[in-house]
């Protein structure tokens, strides 16, 4: 074990370059002013104005899509592990090999499908249907963010449900469960830990994206993460820019620390990487 | 041990390729950082060619992070083209080398009504590059009004089918402009009512775009949409049913312009290049790849006729004295932004 931990230097210096370092620049950005003294000024102007707006609407987009990624993502999750195995793996490769591709580029072509020549509206003129107007809405916004998220939720839950001790299952039959309650009392408990990565996974990217707002949403929907590029991009202050991210970090430290209640809850076997590290 | 050989052997490699970069600087270069797609890449061959100088060339997305990148040093371009408020802002700061005019002589092609802005009133640290106004394009076959005023981005008739900038300065300006102040305003009275304005605004505007409105307007999938000249002429080249007007309550007009960092290692070789871009010549060349226009008559009779007689790209002189340059708002700007973020928080 010793030999492995001497491989995992390299990473250490990785983190403290790039993730201790630079997040303790964004510190000292965000506490002081122009002229470099120390100042909660930043933080001031963030809970006054109109950030705070901005702020909550992020979380309200976040929290939609995290719950329709949910909605959608576990009855698939569930479908696919109950899949016979040439299946199952068949379907996981379909979820996963659109995400080979690029991002943005993927993002794009929905702005193709949804704009008002393209490919939806053809289709609905072509049947002599009355058009919709569906780009540059918070709709579009949402819609891109649970397709660009989807797998991050189906994912974890499926590796979860996927390695449940199938014992438990016909014991819980054994004992007179029907199917649903299977399903309530055995299933859905044990899966709770791949739900609550599967929410962190999503909620975290939601709420600080930036580029889905930018294609689909026309910059009609500004979100948190928006407004913090525009600090560094076109304003030009740092400061204000770090003292966002900043609280958007305390944020996010909050949705982690539910994950993990989550975690603690459950009672299954697979357990969360950052707990084996504990270990 | 092999991992130790592994690691002393990139190092060494390192060593040698830092070691190629600083041969490389011994020679005559200049380090340039401009625009993205704001220059025929032939010319910096031909530039090449020319003088022996080996250029070496770099794109920027804003004013703003271009600033960021200069302020912050550990940089050394020798030719930079910011727009005016920035270039204003720079040589208030100190951030720029007063140009040798003797090194340059091919300014004397500039036009004097494109010399001593307010910007640079002496003339003494940049030489235009390129200029434009900003104004609206518009499908005439989606609009039937007359389209002369920032009025009718106001009009309910066109709802969903309006595009602004998404740029604070730009957008609150517009607002501005149409309530009939300057766009350079710092008054918190005027401001306000700008703000108010384009929160009124917000249900009709289909998206704030900046880059993708030329291609939104040449599909054809908006009506009316705010861009700058250089942008229109593009795409009124792609699509003959846009027009492109200049409001007539007054707009904004822009210079870019070429500036020497007061950190430039080799400002000789960034006048030759000033010197080589201000040609006649090449200045026509670069201006019929990017579309658009040239600070000199010289260099505009050599362009294409669809060019050179486009009243998109080079709008009669008399317009031109009712419009406005953005001055450097200094601290204020952070109102601009925080209005700007209120007005998009609906």
């Amino acid at each position: 074990m010793r030999s492995f931990k001497k491989a995992a230097t390299p990473y250490f210096i990785w983190a403290l370059l790039f993730i201790v370092i630079s997040l303790l620049m964004v510190l000292y950005y965000a506490f002081t002013g122009e002229s470099g003294n120390f100042s909660t000024e930043n933080f001031v102007r963030f809970f006054a104005g109109s950030s705070l707006g901005t702020l909550w609407r992020s979380l309200k987009i976040a929290f939609f899509t995290t719950l329709i990624c949910l909605v959608v993502g576990y009855p698939l999750a569930y479908a696919i592990s109950r899949l016979e195995a040439r299946y199952r793996t068949l379907a996981i490769m379909l979820i996963m090999v659109p995400m080979w591709m690029n991002f943005l580029l993927r993002t794009y072509a929905w702005v193709t499908i949804l704009s008002k020549n393209g490919v939806i509206n053809s289709f609905l003129r072509y049947i002599g249907a009355a058009e919709l107007d569906l780009l540059y809405r918070e709709g579009a916004v949402i819609l891109g963010m649970v397709y660009n998220f989807l797998p991050f939720m189906v994912l974890p839950i499926f590796t979860v449900i996927d390695k449940m001790d199938e014992g438990l299952i016909e014991a819980a039959a054994d004992l007179g469960c029907n199917k649903l309650m299977t399903f309530i009392k055995v299933i859905f408990p044990l899966s709770l830990p791949g739900v609550a990565s599967g929410i962190s996974m999503v909620f975290i990217p939601a709420i600080s994206t930036f580029e889905i707002t930018t294609l689909l949403g026309g910059n009609k929907t500004n979100l948190i993460g928006n407004v913090i590029e525009q600090q560094f991009t076109v304003t030009g202050d740092w400061h204000y820019g770090s003292a966002m991210s900043v609280v958007l970090m305390v944020f996010l430290l909050f949705s982690l620390i539910f994950t993990r209640g989550e975690d603690e809850m459950g009672t299954g076997s697979v357990t969360s990487t950052a707990e084996v590290d504990r270990e | 041990m092999k991992a130790k050989r592994i690691i002393v052997g990139l190092l060494l490699l390192l060593l040698f390729l830092s070691g190629c970069s600083q041969g490389q600087n011994r020679g005559e270069v200049v380090n340039i950082y401009n625009w993205g797609s704001y220059i025929d890449k032939d010319l910096l061959r031909k530039f090449e060619e020319e003088t022996g100088i080996t250029v070496i060339y770099s794109n920027f997305n804003t004013n703003e992070d271009m600033y960021v990148k200069l302020k912050s040093g550990g940089t050394n371009y020798d030719v930079v083209v910011p727009s005016d408020y920035m270039i204003e802002r720079l040589i208030k700061d100190g951030m720029l080398r007063k140009i040798n005019w003797q090194n340059v002589p091919n300014i004397k092609y500039v036009d004097a009504e494109y010399l001593n802005h307010v910007y640079d009133p002496h003339q003494e640290y940049s030489a235009p590059f390129f200029w434009g106004t900003l104004g609206i394009i518009y499908n005439t076959t989606l609009v039937d009004d007359v389209v002369d005023s920032w009025g009718i981005l106001w009009d309910e008739k066109y709802s969903r089918e309006i595009i602004m900038l998404d740029s604070s300065r730009d957008s609150l300006g517009i607002a501005l402009k149409y309530l009939g102040y300057s766009m350079n305003s710092v008054d918190s009275g005027e401001m306000e009512q700008a703000k108010e304005l384009l929160e009124k605004q917000y249900p009709l505007v289909y998206a704030y775009l900046v880059d993708q409105t030329r291609d939104v307007m040449i599909n054809a999938e908006a009506a009316l949409a705010v861009i700058y000249s250089g942008d229109a002429m593009d795409a009124l080249s792609n699509n003959e049913d846009l027009e492109y007007i200049i409001p007539k309550e007054g707009s904004n007009l822009w210079f870019d312009a070429m500036v020497i960092p007061a950190g430039s290692k080799n400002p000789e070789n960034a006048e030759a290049f000033i010197n080589f871009m201000l040609s006649p010549e090449n200045a026509a060349q670069n201006s019929e790849f990017v579309y658009y226009s040239i600070p000199s008559s010289a260099a505009k009779e050599l362009l294409e006729e669809e060019l050179r007689d486009s009243e998109v790209a080079y709008p009669p002189k008399n317009k031109l004295k009712e419009l406005e340059v953005f001055r450097d708002p200094g601290p204020f700007i952070k109102v601009y932004d925080d209005l700007w973020q209120d007005v998009k928080n609906q």
